[in-house]
């Protein structure tokens, strides 16, 4: 049972903002230090898969629903090996585990993980800084209640912008998952942050994928002999992924079919010419809504996302690597979220079609996928 | 896609009366849909028999048709209005019902009328349970177990094959009616025949129980491009077993991690797909197996439903607007979410708080009645709450619900309750769950005990166990200090619950001043639709204990208007109509000396079911519990806004219009400096004390029935034989004609008095001689502060006084009275008015016995008939009155054109309409713990749930049309039983014999039927009991063959009640008319003469309000108001 919402038991932490504005509440997960890109997520379900996914590395993640924790932690849903945020901030975690799967606390865990949170703070007015101000650096402490003195040291602490994050995050060796059932294509995966269920999601459909670690080269992705490459999600300024870009550029001079998802979608944008950006306060959450322009239809998607490509949405663009149009827009700020190439066999989204948190509308993206290397559908 | 052109005409179908599973919810739904479609330029038709609602004010609609929603009605609108389309799926299961009928009748394709929003395919689906597990199982999905069952053979059958206990669900029947769980072979027979009599196509489903898993609801909307969001998801508190109306609520679902949910929401979709919803939304229902996570579907309804109205309010995303809007074509993507201005309707709300619904029961109005809970809904309304956590929302829901504990710890324990009692009373769903969850803690049981015991998930009794650990805290700590006040104000607890804990602080007054002296004051967080995402651009307010508040400041003249709280019996949907109207008429006020047009109108209430609580209504809403401490922190943060932006702040508040809820809170706010407008706290008193009152109509020279105050039997004994029975008892300080009957003889008064002190001990008991057979008329009038009198209407009542007058159909206006009469009832209201010191509203009631008009009551404020009257003479009273409030004059308003130029309804002109107003009474939902109906005698205790009206050139057909639309049309052929008391043989005559001319067969018993005979009236004659040879009269009420049930009790009181007990439950059970006073048998004969001359004609409002406004002169010339 966690100690912060039991009586009287309660560690004060204190929350600084690069701005100097300061929460005071209590400290929740372990006691200690820790900073971070402060970032909002709205999705009401699913913190362990947010907490596990390594695109959150180096930020502190405020959860605007009010109760974490109430289903505890469980062996299945981890999006990767270990908790990934820098902090967490919370209002109200739960006392107690409320679940047929749980197998423990949140509070323990992110106490056995040594992951410093903060609770009992008023997150929506957090939230609504952050929106106003956009996202920024930001400290936990809980264990120097002095805010001037931690905010020092929030100043001192690396930003978001111009962070190259993938050495952080990516396996140090290459791993196979295999399909399920029968095999029946082999993709090469640039793991910048990769989520297990993306792999999942592929073996679902008969693929195998080979995880590499993010600085692969086309060497080591054609030793594996794939039928497509596939670009992961992941952490950090797409600006300073030079690597990854300069291995998209290389696969898609080959006409290898290439898909990618989230910072892989940037990837891509930046292999065909596009520049990015860092948005606001960006796009976090799992109920965004996704125009696929092509059908018309909305998808509600999973957003976790920080920088966007700039592409324009409007027309079709001549690239080096032939036409490109931007395939989906998010409806709530026309933010590009996904990008198709007309003329070879490319195409990525800037949200997230695995879900692990949220819906699953946009899963037959794995279908489309398939159908792209099976050759069968025409061009994406 | 944008919306469709070929559509230019829509009939929307209303939900009609408020009954027990379908309330005023569907007001809020159907006045949203109205507003979406006429402001796409459609011309809207409606029909709804309901004057209480807003929907039907006439200008929600081009033509508005106040009457009853049958086939044979709706299909009078549609010849007369000839609409392009049909929208059945907001006004509840009668409109789809209603809708379904008139395609098998083929009266939509006769007419070329396009059923929009549903098709009749996913009604069959949705509703045919045996359909929809194919459905669900197509989906990919599974159901419970269970067999559609079409006699008692077979479900005995499956019921063997199943296990007991089991669930039976009758088909097609209102709020889960008639449904319930069988535990034993003896629940299963008696429960299976009355479900396949309520199914009207009898089919029961027996189903395997998914008694105590976990249950969850869905929100969901579709557009024609097959888009589809979750609005919400809902988690029932109370597992499943109780009724998803009965169970404490709780959005977002708490206890599911992202797998499971989204593994539910993947079924929703494809289930929602496979029934076919085209557009529109539809609400789905699962039950989780707590220990194992199965899931299984239980039912779907694919319309707006309860359950919608309160996702919309929890989420502020309005699923009714959106679903008018899909309907006439437009897609999701198309839709601008309004609360953000910039995002769009194809999402799903994200939560930043907690939001909680609890149920309000009325089992004290029906002591007979057993209060288990079931999965046949019996609650009468609900509140909801928002918080930001957990606790701080169900905190605020218990004291929302107004009931007599305001929340844990402000009531003491029921004496001498040990643990295991406490554990074992869990095991049975019951009303008041939550504190014997509490009280099980707090008495040392765990969190897991607890939750085995009520099948409540431990996640929610570990809440409930933080706040016995906190009350420890409090009781433990030396003094109150900011840290733990603080710490007890984010939990949710009320000044007044501290103070229950802390008698050294003396009472709520003095937690709050200690609250106050410590600057700990709520803030206000927004609905916003998206967690902070985005701006919000809609003021939709709930109070916390956070840092920083929203409320953004506003220089205009404030006024803030107080709701009505939950639906209960006596007070309900009247009254936020009532509040509703204030915030139009303030809102459009005209620019008056120094300031601009309108006031900013803010609203305060907790019922999610209403149209004030829709964000669309006043220019801000705060969903708060309608309780001192509650209020005041409100008028606070509003006036302090307004202050902060140059302006003045709050210039009003307005309590008069929600009933007794605000009303009771009046004299407190004002002491508290709050500015309450209309009629004085002090004078609102003065009508409320027996003695002061009295000498106000004796200064009068007004009559009243003589009466007498009493703390003992002796004391009510002499008096009693002082003034001469009967004599009409009643607690004081009580509402609704709670506690309240008439009293024949000693004997009685003895047993009263003993069981009236059990009742309200503190309070002595009124004794008021009772005017037999007098007529009681009904006056609702405004006042202004120059002592000008408006009376608004005047009502005849149909049953003699005695019977609560909001059970009591009656007519506007008056059909037997005489112009000397009226006149009387004019003088005397007008003295009432100004002696009481009326600013706004007044409702008096009357006696009128021998030429002699008695007053009985005078209450200051807006009554239950002010809808009524307002429809039937076309005269928005309510708003008059708001204006009123706030400093206007009758004059000013007969100079704008709020209130007629000349005249008033009391002199309502030749020719005019008849309204019949009928109550809706709810015997039906309710059962005795051996399983029996209870009884449907009405007495001066309030029972009806809602109101119709009927409306017509005259007396007959007006209430031909009321009786349809409360109960199903009156017979026009068939047998009819009666039997009547000996007191009203002579009078029955009459009517019984122009029942037998009209060509009806009469069946009697024994005495009644002699009395007939000997005026050449055959009837056949049946034994009034049981007895074995099957000719009795309950015997051929179930048989089917009564078509009519006349029906006085012999006696009174106690005796009265035993009297045709049998005789009169049945009927209820058979869905039978049932006449039970002379008057009302009588009003039936005339109503069924109309019938069968078939004179029904339907004629919108708007017409009528046309006809007679034309008929009123001008100009005020010898206005008899005027005069002084």
């Amino acid at each position: 049972m966690s100690p912060a919402t039991a009586a009287g038991a309660a560690r004060p932490a204190v929350l600084v903002l690069e701005d100097g504005r300061c929460f005071h509440g209590e400290a929740f997960g372990a006691v200690g230090e820790t900073f971070g890109e402060a970032v909002f997520t709205t999705g009401m379900t699913g913190y362990q898969e947010t907490l596990t996914d390594p695109s959150y590395h180096r930020q502190v993640v405020v959860q605007t629903a009010p109760h974490v924790g109430n289903t505890g932690v469980n062996d299945e849903d981890d999006e990767s090996d270990r908790i990934r945020v820098a902090g967490y901030v919370v209002r109200d975690p739960a006392r107690i585990a409320a679940s047929w799967r749980a197998t423990g606390t949140l509070s323990d865990r992110l106490a056995a993980e040594g992951v410093v949170g903060i609770c009992g703070i008023d997150t929506r007015a957090l939230t609504r800084h952050l929106r106003e101000r956009g996202a920024m650096r930001a400290g936990i402490s809980s264990l120097d209640p002095d805010p001037d003195r931690l905010l020092a040291k929030v100043l001192a602490s690396p930003g978001m912008l111009g962070a190259n994050l993938t050495a952080e995050v990516t396996t140090p060796t290459p791993y196979t998952v295999p399909a399920e059932g029968a095999h029946r294509y082999t993709v090469a995966a640039l793991d910048l942050g990769i989520k297990r269920t993306v792999v999942r999601r592929l073996a679902a459909r008969g693929v195998t994928s080979h995880v590499l670690p993010g600085w692969s080269t086309l060497e080591d992705v054609l030793a594996v002999r794939p039928d497509a490459v596939f670009l992961s999600p992941g952490p950090g300024d797409p600006a300073t992924a030079d690597h990854a870009v300069t291995l998209a550029r290389q696969v898609l001079d080959r006409r290898i079919p290439l898909f990618g998802i989230c910072f892989g979608s940037q990837i891509l944008g930046r292999a065909l010419g596009f520049g990015t950006y860092k948005l606001r306060y960006g796009h976090r959450g799992l109920n965004q809504p996704v125009l696929d322009r092509a059908t018309g239809r909305v998808e509600v998607t999973v957003h976790n996302h920080g920088f966007a490509v700039d592409a324009p949405a409007e027309r079709v663009v001549e690239t080096e690597l032939g036409r490109v149009e931007v395939s989906h827009v998010c409806l709530n700020d026309r933010v590009v979220e996904g990008l198709r190439c007309l003329d070879v066999p490319a195409f990525a989204v800037q949200y997230h079609p695995e879900a692990a948190a949220g819906p699953h509308d946009a899963d037959y993206l794995f279908g489309r996928f398939v159908a792209m290397v099976e050759g069968v559908a025409p061009r994406a | 896609m944008p919306r469709r052109q070929d559509l230019r005409h829509v009939l929307v179908i209303g939900s009609g009366p408020i009954v027990i599973g379908q309330a005023c919810e569907f007001d809020y739904s159907g006045t949203q849909a109205c507003r979406v479609l006429r402001a796409e330029g459609l011309r809207v038709s409606l029909i709804n028999s309901n004057p209480a609602t807003i929907m039907t004010d006439p200008g929600y609609a081009d033509a508005t048709y106040v009457e009853p929603i049958t086939p044979e009605f709706v299909e009078k609108v549609i010849a007369a209005e000839r609409p392009d389309a049909l929208l059945p799926t907001l006004g509840g299961q009668t409109a789809l019902n209603t809708a379904v009928a008139l395609h098998d009748a083929g009266v939509l394709d006769k007419y070329g009328v396009e059923l929009i929003g549903a098709d009749i395919q996913a009604i069959r689906h949705g509703e045919d349970r045996r359909a929809f597990k194919d459905v669900v199982a197509r989906a990919g999905g599974q159901t419970p177990r269970s067999r559609l069952c079409g006699d008692l053979a077979e479900v005995r059958a499956t019921a063997a094959e199943l296990g007991l206990p089991v669930v039976l669900r009758p088909s097609y029947t209102l709020g889960g009616h008639g449904s319930g769980l069988a535990r034993t072979v003896e629940d299963l027979e008696r429960m299976a025949a009355a479900g396949l009599a309520a199914s009207p196509v009898h089919q029961v489903l027996v189903e395997e129980s998914v008694l105590g898993w976990k249950e969850y609801e869905l929100e969901l909307m579709r557009d024609r491009r097959d888009n589809v969001v979750v609005v919400c998801s809902i988690e029932n508190l109370d597992p499943m077993g109780v009724h998803t109306g009965d169970s404490v609520a709780v959005a977002p679902a708490m206890t599911l991690t992202d797998r499971e949910y989204q593994a539910m929401r993947d079924l929703a979709i494809a289930v929602m797909r496979e029934v076919g919803v085209d557009t529109g939304g539809c609400n789905i229902q699962f039950a989780v197996h707590p220990d194992t996570g199965r899931m299984v579907v239980i039912e779907m309804n694919p319309r707006v439903s309860r359950s919608s109205a309160l996702a919309s309010k929890a989420t502020g995303f309005p699923i009714a607007k959106i679903a008018a809007k899909l309907a006439i074509g437009y897609t999701l993507d198309e839709i601008p979410n309004d609360i953000t201005g910039r995002s769009c309707a194809a999402f799903e709300p994200a939560l930043d708080y907690v939001v909680v619904k609890v149920p309000r029961f009325a089992f004290e109005k029906f002591p007979a009645a057993d209060p288990e809970l079931t999965t046949t809904m019996k609650s009468v309304g609900e509140v909801m709450a928002l918080g930001r956590n957990f606790t701080e929302a169900l905190n605020k829901a218990m004291r929302s619900t107004e009931t007599a504990a305001a929340g844990f710890w402000t009531r003491p324990d029921p004496p001498g309750v040990g643990l295991a009692e406490t554990l074992q009373a869990l095991r049975t769903p019951h009303d008041g769950r939550l504190y014997t969850i509490e009280r099980a803690l707090r008495l040392g049981a765990g969190v897991a005990e607890v939750a085995q015991a009520s099948g409540v998930d431990p996640w929610f009794v570990d809440q409930i166990a933080s706040l016995v650990e906190l009350r420890e805290a409090i009781l433990a700590a030396p003094v109150l200090d900011e840290p733990l006040l603080r710490r007890a104000k984010r939990a949710g607890l009320s000044d007044r619950q501290i103070a229950a804990l802390r008698p050294e602080l003396a009472g709520e007054d003095g937690v709050r001043r200690l609250r106050h002296r410590l600057g700990l004051h709520p803030v206000y967080k927004t609905v916003d639709t998206c967690a902070a995402e985005f701006a919000a651009a809609t003021p939709y307010h709930y109070s916390c204990y956070d840092e920083e508040t929203e409320v953004a400041p506003s220089d205009r003249p404030k006024v803030l208007i107080l709701g009505s709280g939950p639906n209960r019996i006596g007070q309900g949907i009247e009254f936020d109509y009532s509040c509703v109207h204030a915030v139009q008429a303030l809102r459009d006020a005209p620019a008056a000396a120094g300031a601009a047009a309108g006031y900013e109108t803010v609203m305060i209430n907790c019922n999610p079911e209403t149209v004030s609580t829709d964000y669309d209504t006043a220019d801000r809403l705060y969903f708060e519990p309608l309780t001192f401490e509650d209020v005041l922190e409100v008028w606070r943060a509003e006036d302090a806004s307004g202050r902060a932006a140059g302006g003045p702040g709050v210039v009003g508040v307005v309590v008069q219009l929600g009933g007794q809820t605000p009303l009771g809170l009046a004299q407190r706010l004002k002491d508290a400096g709050v500015p309450v407008v209309g009629t004085p706290p002090e004078s609102i008193h003065l009508a409320e004390d027996r003695g002061a009152f009295g000498s106000l109509l004796a200064r009068e020279g007004l009559h009243a029935p003589a009466y007498g105050t009493a703390t003992s039997y002796e004391q009510a004994r002499r008096i009693a034989a002082e003034i001469g029975y009967p004599v009409l008892v009643r607690p004081s300080y009580v509402l609704g004609g709670r506690g309240m009957e008439i009293v024949y003889d000693d004997a009685t008064l003895r047993d009263y008095i003993g069981r009236a002190t059990d009742i309200s001990p503190e309070h002595p008991v009124l004794v008021d001689r009772f005017l037999d057979d007098a007529v009681e008329i009904d006056v609702d009038a405004l006042c202004d502060a120059t002592g000008e009198v408006y009376l608004g209407g005047v009502m005849e009542h149909i049953e003699e006084a005695g019977i609560h007058s909001g059970d009591s159909a009656c007519a506007l206006p008056p059909v037997t009275l005489a112009a000397a009469h009226l006149e009387q009832v004019r003088r005397y209201t007008e003295a009432i008015a100004r002696g009481i010191g009326v600013r706004g509203l007044l409702n008096v009631q009357y006696a009128l016995k021998e030429d002699t008009l008695y007053v009985l009551e005078a209450n200051p404020r807006a009554s239950r008939t002010v809808p009524f009257v307002s429809k039937a003479t076309g005269v928005p009273l309510a708003k008059a009155a708001a204006r009123i409030m706030l400093g206007a004059t009758i004059a000013d308003l007969r100079r704008e054109g709020l209130l007629p130029a000349t005249g008033d309804g009391g002199t309502v002109p030749p020719g005019a309409p008849v309204a019949v107003k009928e109550a809706v009474l709810p015997f039906k939902r309710f059962r005795t713990r051996s399983g029996r109906g209870i009884d449907s005698l009405l007495g001066p205790e309030m029972k009806s749930t809602g109101e119709v009206m009927g409306i017509d050139t005259a007396f007959g057909q007006a209430f031909a049309k009321s009786q349809a639309a409360a109960f199903g049309s009156l017979p026009v052929a068939g047998k009819v039983l009666v039997t009547v008391a000996n007191r009203d043989k002579r009078a029955m005559i009459f009517p019984v014999k122009r029942l037998a001319d009209l060509g009806f067969e009469i069946v009697a018993t024994a005495g009644t039927g002699e009395v007939l005979r000997r005026h050449g009236i055959a009837c056949e004659i049946v034994s009034k009991h049981y007895e074995g040879d099957g000719r009795d009269a309950v015997s051929i009420i179930e048989a089917g063959e009564v078509a009519l049930v006349i029906n006085t009790p012999q006696g009174s009181g106690a005796s009265a009640r035993r009297d045709g007990y049998e005789i009169r439950s049945a009927a209820v059970a058979a869905d039978i008319p049932c006449a039970t006073t002379v008057p009302g048998a009588a009003a039936a004969v005339m109503g069924i003469e109309a019938l069968i001359r078939g004179e029904m004609t339907v004629r919108p409002l708007q017409a009528l309000h046309a006809a007679l406004h034309a008929s009123r002169p001008p100009h005020r010339t010898e206005d008899p108001t005027t005069r002084r």
